[in-house]
Parts: C-alpha cells; structure tokens; sequence
C-alpha cells in the first residue's frame, strides 16, 4: 500500500503515484481521446490473403461514398521509402522491409493495402468495405522449418545469426552424457488494452507536423519519420499522451503512423486513426515463436561441459523496426546464470506468411529461459540428480563478478556487473518452505492429486546507454519541472524520477512535472524501451538534481549572507544546518532572485540544471521463479495454486511499483505459458482474432503471487544501484511452469512446447508413460 | 448516411445531453465523441475487456454493446461522475492506496463494474468480489492490487453509508 513518510528519502518508499489522479477521473488523454477540429478518420483496407499479388485495387464505388476525401494505394505513395530498422543498418536485411502500403505483393492477412480516408469514423469504415481488391493467390508458408524464396533472389531465411566462444567439439568429445532437446515457444504478444492510435495534424504556419498518440521511443520515431518523409527533423514533433500498456510493441514506427503524418500534410486536414482489436491482433507486432534443437555436454556431476544450440525464428512477413535484436538477445542471454565453458548458438531468421514479430516483454529471454531451464531439468533427470542441484552446480558464483561472457546483445558486452545467484535461490527457496512444500506436494500426490513444483532462474538486463540527459528547472513558486527524453508506458515513469529529483535536491516529489515524450521540449531522447527508463533517466535525473542543488546552495549562501556548508535543503527550501529558526529561502524564491540578477556562470531564467548521465555496459539483474501447479485430470486445465517470484533489483526506487511491474509481467509470461497463442489455419488465415480466442488471463487464473524484492547486488553502474524491474516478473515464468507440468504429471521431459493448453496437456497424458522408470520420454539421450 | 439521423437526449451524470446520432452508434461511441466524456475506454469493441462498463440505470453495462438510442430515458453514470467535486470516491481512492492501475486505461471499467456491484449488493464477498472482477480485463497489474483496492473499497463504501454507530447516535429521551 502506498505511503509517505517525509522524515526519510524518498528514494526507496512506496509513495503513491503522481500518475493516478486524473486516471481514476476518467482525464487520461489516451490516444483515441485526442481529436481535432475538422479532422479525417483514416481506416486501411488489409489484406485479406495470407500471400498473393495484387491484381486490382477498385476504388471507384468508395469515392462516391458520402464523406470519403480520398483513398490511397501504394501508387498514390509512391515516393516513400519502406520502414526501416530503428538502430543499425542492417544491410543484409533490407529487402525484407515493409512498405507502408502493399507494394504489389501481399504476405499477410492483415497488410495494409488501401487507406481511406472521410469525415467520420463509421464513413471511412462503411467505405473501406467497399474497395475491391482482387488477389491472385500463392502458397503461404506457414512454419519456420522450411525456407523458400521470398523476392527473387531472396531467401525467406534472411540471416542466420551466430555467436559462440570455447571449444564446443571438446566440450561434447569429453561429456559424460549428451541431453538433446527439441522445444518450442509460440506465438504471443504484449496485446495492451489500448489499441494503438495516430493523430496527424500539419501546422501550416510553422510547417510542423505534429504526431499525437507517439509512444516508447518517440525521438527515434521522429528521426525515422523525417527521413521517410524526406523533411527537416525541424519540422515534426512528436507527442505522447497516456499510453495504455506498452509491452515492446507499441510505439515501434508502424505503417499507420506513416500513412497519417503524410495524410495530413497532403489533405491538408488533421487525420486521425484509432485500431480496433482484430486489427491490432492481426497487424501490431507478435512476438515469441521459436524452435531450438538445443544440445548439452555434461560431466557425471551435472556441470555442464558445453551448450549447442540451432533455432529457427519465426518472423512473419517482414523484418520490421528492430531488425535482428530478437535473435541477437535470444543467442547473447540464452547462457543465463550459468558458467557454461563452451557455447554455439545460430539463429535461423525466417519469414513466413504471418503477422509480423518484433519484441514483447524480455524479448529472447522468455524464450531462451524457457529453454535453457527445460535443460537443466533433463539434464538433473538423466543424471537422476535434483534440479535444485543441478542448478547450483552450475551457477556463476559472486566471487566471479563481473562476470564476463564472450557474447554480446543488444550490440553491448554482455558482462554480468554484480550478482549472488547462489544467494538469490537460498532465500527463494527458504521464503516458500521448499522442503516442506516437496513434503506437501508428495503426500498430496499420494492422495491422488495431480500436483507439481517447478523453478526456473534467469539474468535480466536492463540500462542500455549510451546516455540521456534531463533538464531541470525550478520556477518562481517553487513547482519543479523535469524535462526528459523518456517515455511512460503507464508504468509510473513520472513518480520515479519525480522520487530521484526530489531525494535528491530535497523537495517534496509532488510539486515536481515530470514531462517526456515531448519532442519538441528536449532535442533528444531514447525513449522507454529495453527496461532502462529507471536506470539511464533515473541517472540523468540525479545528476541534474546534484547541479541544480550546488547552484541552490551557492546562490542561498550570497542571499543569506550564510557559510555555504552550513547550508542545506529540505522541503524546497534552503535552510542553516543547525539553526532552526534562522532565516532560510525557497527554492522559488532563488529561482527569482537568480533571474534578476544573472551571473556570467548561470544559464538564463532562474535555477535550472541539465543533467547527462552516460554508461558502457548494461546490467543485470536477477531472478528466481517457483510455481506449485495443479492439474485437473479431467480438463486438462493447470491451476497456478502459489507462485514465488524472487529478484534482485539492486535498489528499488519505488517497491510498490516494482512489485506491481513484477506481478504484471508474472500475468503476462503465464499467459503465455498456459492460453495465449496466435494460430493460424495452414493456409494462413489468422484464427485470434478477437479476446475471445486470443485468451489474456483474467483474475481467475493469477493466483496470489509472492514477491521476494532484495537488493543484494546493487549495480556498480550507476551512482543509485538500480537496476530495471520491467521485465523480471516475465522472465521465468513459461520454464517455471513448464517444470511444475512436468512434475504433476510426473513425466520429466514432457512439456516441450508453450502454450501448455488443454489440448496440447491432453496429448502429452495420454501419451505419459504411467511408469517412473520411464520418465524420460522426450529426452533422447546418448552417453559417451 | 446523414438522411437516418435521429435526434436524441442522454442523461449522462444527472447531465442532459442533446445529439444526432445513426442507429448503429454505440452507447461508448456517443459518450465519448459526442459528448465529449472520454474516461470510457474502449479495448475491444466486443464485449469482452470491459474498458468501456458505464451504468446504466445503475447496472454496469458493456457501452460497446449497447446502440445510444436504447439509453434513451436511462439514467447513465460514468467515471467523470463518481467523485465529488475534490472528493474522490471511495473506490478511486482505494485504487490509489492500492496501486491497483498502471497504465489506468482498464481503471474506469473496473471502478465502474465495482461501483454497480457494490451498490446493488454492498456485502459482496471476497469470493463474489473476485468473481465479478474476473468479468474485465487488466494487462499491466496481474490483478492483485485491483482485488485489494475492490476490498478495501467496498469496505469504506459500506462505512460511509452505514447509519451512525449507536454509540454517536444521541437519543432525546422518552418524552
Ligand atoms: S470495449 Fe466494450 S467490452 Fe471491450
Ligand atoms: S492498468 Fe493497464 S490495463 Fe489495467
């Protein structure tokens, strides 16, 4: 529960959020809320086949059509540029862009083809309906397994990505015993509760366009944007407003934001575009669905001598924004909290005639834990050791920190800065009674329960750099404002760093403005993706507040005629250290003074300091899951009866919002361990296409979470210790239970592939040997 | 289609509002745009997620579901119109105390099924609380804190409605 206590930092107390008031009003200013006078509603016509080229677009009848302007084909767009990736330029992987209109050939259901524009929501709905678009049909290629030809001279397998360091023929020429596995993760996605939105309107005095709806990286976005659109970076801004759950995949440049920046320049009217859901489930980014046919070398004792590792990932159509980081933090994280001496991973980057795929919540992490933690259980039930062990065996001890791997992801070094994973699963396991909880579940088994535990651990990352900066200035009444180039997906962005200015400076946080998401407030900015609004804003922010508070005090020293080392601040105001009662000054009030009187070292207008904060490496944070599942035998379905989430945040800012970060992101990684999954018919026709068969957990099937927050291994990174929380309630959770399914079932090995449905849970029992000695069933296993 | 407009008054927090609408415009559509009260949200359109719950003659209802001329004549309530002035309703502030929003876009749908709930039945237990809190969706919180504000606000709702305890209640004496 949220409370203050003004005697103590506000850093590291769970104050209430300076988000919510105008939330529970119902005053949030979401996309869809923004309107504009005499504004164009946008809706896009998608492709309604899975591959084909087009044959005709017929327009004719939606012309006529009351309140219709125009519609639009590729032709009518013919001078803008695919969409491109958002960081390197990934050569390799340029003729796998998307166009911002079907540029001939289609290859997805669901690519836009057409965008029509007219006065009125309903009207430019009823008059999409009325485009004809006839289709030669091809064949669709519906699984990564196989590769074909994309674009003549093109493969579908666009790149294959590979990283690897040790002697990995040693490594397996030396094992005891060879653990082969073959597992899959499925398709799911971030699905926020808003859909996406873009509101365009073109300021015909300044020649500005203004993108209203912008989310997670908007000054990416607008350097994007003025490159498409051939325009002075000068000349468009980018606004966020509230954004209702991010999740990766909003606020990455889609095609929509595209088409209404240039609508509104060329129709010469604002133009609005709201998604409905099926649109957003066939069109926004999906996420996950990988194969890997993975390989350990391990010695008697369990340690693992070496890791191989082949997967084929499946994109979909196009390569979008990210271009590879998928694969390249599926193959730099996959190793974990583990030693592992030798490791070879490639990564098959494939098309297919899906929607497609960029990040979601611990983008390639889900998927590897899931398969490295898959692992560890084959390899502790083919050595017939406990999984605990095996784990313990493994893991890089604290003496090892920093810890570095011969990876890379997300172009930066992975070098693990600070952990005691060992630690992290003793208290895991100590705060949810492990041994009695084994006791439980054994006796409830033996009284005919379906009951399973199961564990995973992981590294996290978070704090990519290289730098952000912030702007902070105190105006005359003594309200602070802070000007950063980040973004909020709604997850209390604007309370931390208000928290970190004000433990900082000395003020109370609620008379601080956080602003981001605003580019035409700060030149740069690296928005909020990648868990490191925390960690880089966060830093900026302190540093700024470090400034700002050493010119406070110097100018409080000339106007109080005062030793400046005697001076301090608290509650905004600058005050004698011991005295009491001798006079002191506001923060305001120098903000006033320092105006009026201007020095040659101040910047202009009052008490104001910018902030940098810069960093090499990322950091790492970590995690331990535990999930105690039962399953009911006669629907397949799996009950989540406890689950323990421990993580090592290095310091938190706030624990409230941490814990609720890792709670929510727990809903998610369950979601896609147990209903969520994007399916398809073999011809490639999308089946989730509404919450009806898209299924999001809904309270029923959360159970109580327990979450253990510690704050053993601050990060030596930055001045606070803090590492990022956004991604560590996801992490685990399809290896966790994945390992409590196999356990209630009583069949290692079982769970090879996520979603563990009903359907696929039925399949897996029927087929369970009902001998333990069998146990091994899916593991093919050679010893050496 | 302008030819099938229909001119109809919605009562929106005791607020009358006069507008032309087709047929087919939902309930949500003509809260939102044509009166101008956009605190109900719309996640799905289909009547699954409840982002868009208002009540109407105080049941919640799905605003996606619903066609604005079948509430003609209804007393409809929204989010805009649970606080009192500077007061916030008892199940806002729980939801704060709580944490029980991130991004907020699913909070005026749950505060508004809760709402509806609560006043029908105001001794819902924790067991009915989570059940018909498990009609709407979340996506950011994991649901927990939203079943901690819905207790604790369903609890102070009940206190502030009470009659006053006996022992404040002063009795003239038997004349
Ligand atoms: S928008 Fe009405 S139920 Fe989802
Ligand atoms: S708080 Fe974001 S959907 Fe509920």
């Amino acid at each position: 529960m949220a409370k203050f206590d003004p005697d103590v930092s506000v850093i590291g107390q769970s104050v209430a959020r300076l988000e919510d008031p105008p939330l529970v009003r119902g005053q949030g200013r979401f996309a869809a809320d923004v309107s504009f006078p005499g504004q164009l509603h946008m809706r896009i016509v998608r492709s309604s086949m899975p591959h084909g080229r087009i044959v005709s677009i017929d327009t004719t009848a939606t012309l006529q059509m009351p309140g219709v302007v125009a519609v639009w084909t590729v032709a009518d767009i013919a001078d803008i540029p695919p969409i491109g990736f958002r960081d390197t330029r990934v050569e390799q992987l340029e003729p796998y862009r998307q166009p911002v209109l079907a540029d001939g050939v289609v290859r997805y259901v669901g690519e836009p083809v057409a965008a029509v524009f007219a006065d009125d929501a309903y009207r430019a709905e009823d008059a999409a309906d009325a485009v004809i678009v006839e289709f030669e049909e091809w064949p669709s290629i519906m699984t990564a397994d196989v590769t074909a030809e994309f674009s003549p001279g093109h493969s579908t397998e666009a790149m294959v990505v590979k990283q690897g360091y040790g002697d990995i023929e040693a490594a397996f020429g030396a094992a005891y015993a060879v653990v082969e596995l073959d597992l899959s993760v499925g398709r799911h996605s971030g699905v926020p509760l808003e859909t996406r939105g873009a509101i365009a309107r073109h300021d015909a005095v300044n020649d500005i366009i203004e993108l209203h709806g912008a989310a997670k990286v908007p000054h990416r976005n607008r350097e994007q944007l003025a490159r498409m659109l051939d325009r002075p970076l000068s000349s468009i801004h980018l606004f966020e407003g509230h954004v209702g759950g991010g999740f990766g995949v909003r606020g990455e440049l889609y095609p929509e934001d595209v088409l209404v920046c240039l609508a509104s320049l060329r129709l010469g009217q604002p133009v609005k575009w709201i998604e409905d859901r099926r649109e957003h489930l066939i069109a926004t980014n999906h996420s996950r669905q990988q194969r890997h046919r993975i390989k350990a070398a391990v010695d008697r004792g369990g340690q693992i001598l070496g890791l191989d590792d082949v997967f084929f990932h499946d994109q979909g159509a196009y390569v979008r924004t990210h271009g590879a980081r998928v694969l390249e933090m599926v193959s730099g994280m996959l190793p974990g909290p583990y030693r592992i001496p030798a490791y070879r991973i490639a990564g098959h980057y494939r098309l297919t005639n899906k929607t497609p795929c960029a990040t979601y919540r611990s983008p390639g992490r889900y998927e590897g834990t899931f398969v490295r933690e898959r692992m560890m259980d084959a390899v502790a039930s083919r050595l017939g050791l406990d999984r605990v062990e095996v784990r313990r065996r493994n893991l890089i001890s604290q003496s090892e920190m920093p810890y570095e791997r011969d990876l890379q992801a997300l172009g930066d070094d992975v070098i693990y800065d600070s952990g005691d994973y060992a630690g992290l699963l003793d208290r895991a396991l100590d705060r949810i009674g492990w041994p009695a909880l084994l006791r439980q579940v054994e006796q409830r088994r033996h009284n005919g329960e379906l009951v399973g535990l199961g564990l995973s651990m992981f590294v996290e990352k978070s704090g990519l750099g290289p730098k952000d900066g912030v702007f902070i200035s105190v105006d005359p009444q003594g309200d602070i404002e802070v000007v950063t180039g980040g973004a909020s997906l709604g997850q209390g962005f604007e309370t931390v760093i208000a928290q970190i200015c004000a433990g900082t400076l000395g003020c109370d946080y609620r008379r601080i403005r956080v602003i981001h998401g605003q580019t035409n407030r700060i030149a740069n900015g690296i928005g909020a993706h990648a868990t490191r609004a925390t960690v880089m804003t966060g830093s900026a922010t302190q540093v700024a507040a470090w400034k700002l508070r050493d010119r406070a005090l110097d100018a409080a020293a000339e106007l109080l005629q005062a030793d400046r080392a005697d001076l301090t601040i608290a509650d905004g105001e600058v005050r004698h250290k011991n005295q009491r009662l001798s006079p002191c000054v506001a923060l305001g009030d120098i903000s006033a003074w320092i105006s009026a009187h201007p020095s040659g070292t101040d910047a202009p207008g009052g008490l104001n300091a910018e902030g940098w904060f810069h960093t090499e490496h990322m950091n790492y944070p970590y995690g331990v899951h535990i999930a105690l599942v039962k399953v009911d035998p006669s629907t397949f379905a799996v009950k989540v009866e406890r689950y323990l989430i421990a993580y090592d945040v290095g310091r938190a800012v706030n624990p409230m919002m941490v814990e609720g970060q890792l709670v929510g992101g727990l809903a998610q990684g369950l979601g896609g361990a147990l209903f969520e999954e994007f399916l398809y018919d073999d011809r490639g026709e999308p089946l989730s296409v509404t919450f009806a068969d898209y299924l999001i957990p809904t309270l029923h099937e959360i159970p109580a979470v327990e979450v253990l927050l510690t704050e053993d291994a601050p990060s030596p990174k930055n001045p606070l210790g803090i590492k990022g929380a956004g991604e560590g309630g996801v992490n685990g959770a399809g290896a966790a239970i994945a390992s409590a399914i196999d356990d209630a079932i009583q069949c290692s090995g079982a769970v090879t592939a996520l979603p563990v449905t009903p359907a696929r849970l039925m399949v897996l029992m029927a087929a369970a040997p009902k001998n333990p000695a069998a146990k091994d069933r899916s593991l093919s296993v050679a010893d050496h | 289609m302008s030819e099938s407009l229909v001119d109809i008054s919605l009562t929106i927090n005791e607020t009358e509002y006069r507008v032309s609408v087709e047929p087919r415009y939902t309930l949500a559509d003509v809260i939102r745009h044509q009166c101008g009260l956009t605190g109900t949200h719309l996640g799905c359109e289909h009547g699954v997620c409840g982002t868009c719950n208002v009540l109407v003659d105080g049941e919640p209802v799905r605003a996606c579901l619903m066609f604005a001329i079948q509430a003609q004549g209804a007393k409809i309530r929204t989010v805009e119109g649970l606080s009192q002035g500077d007061t916030l309703h008892a199940l806002q502030q729980a939801f704060m105390d709580h944490h029980a929003l991130q991004c907020g876009f699913c909070t005026p749908g749950f505060l508004m099924l809760l709402t509806g709930a609560l006043e029908t039945n105001p001794d819902l237990t924790d067991a009915e609380l989570r059940d018909v809190l498990s009609s709407n969706l979340c996506r950011c919180t994991g649901y927990q804190n939203i079943i901690l504000a819905a207790r604790a606000g369903a609890d102070r709702m009940k206190q502030l409605t009470s009659p006053m305890p006996e022992t404040a209640t002063l009795r003239p004496a038997d004349a």
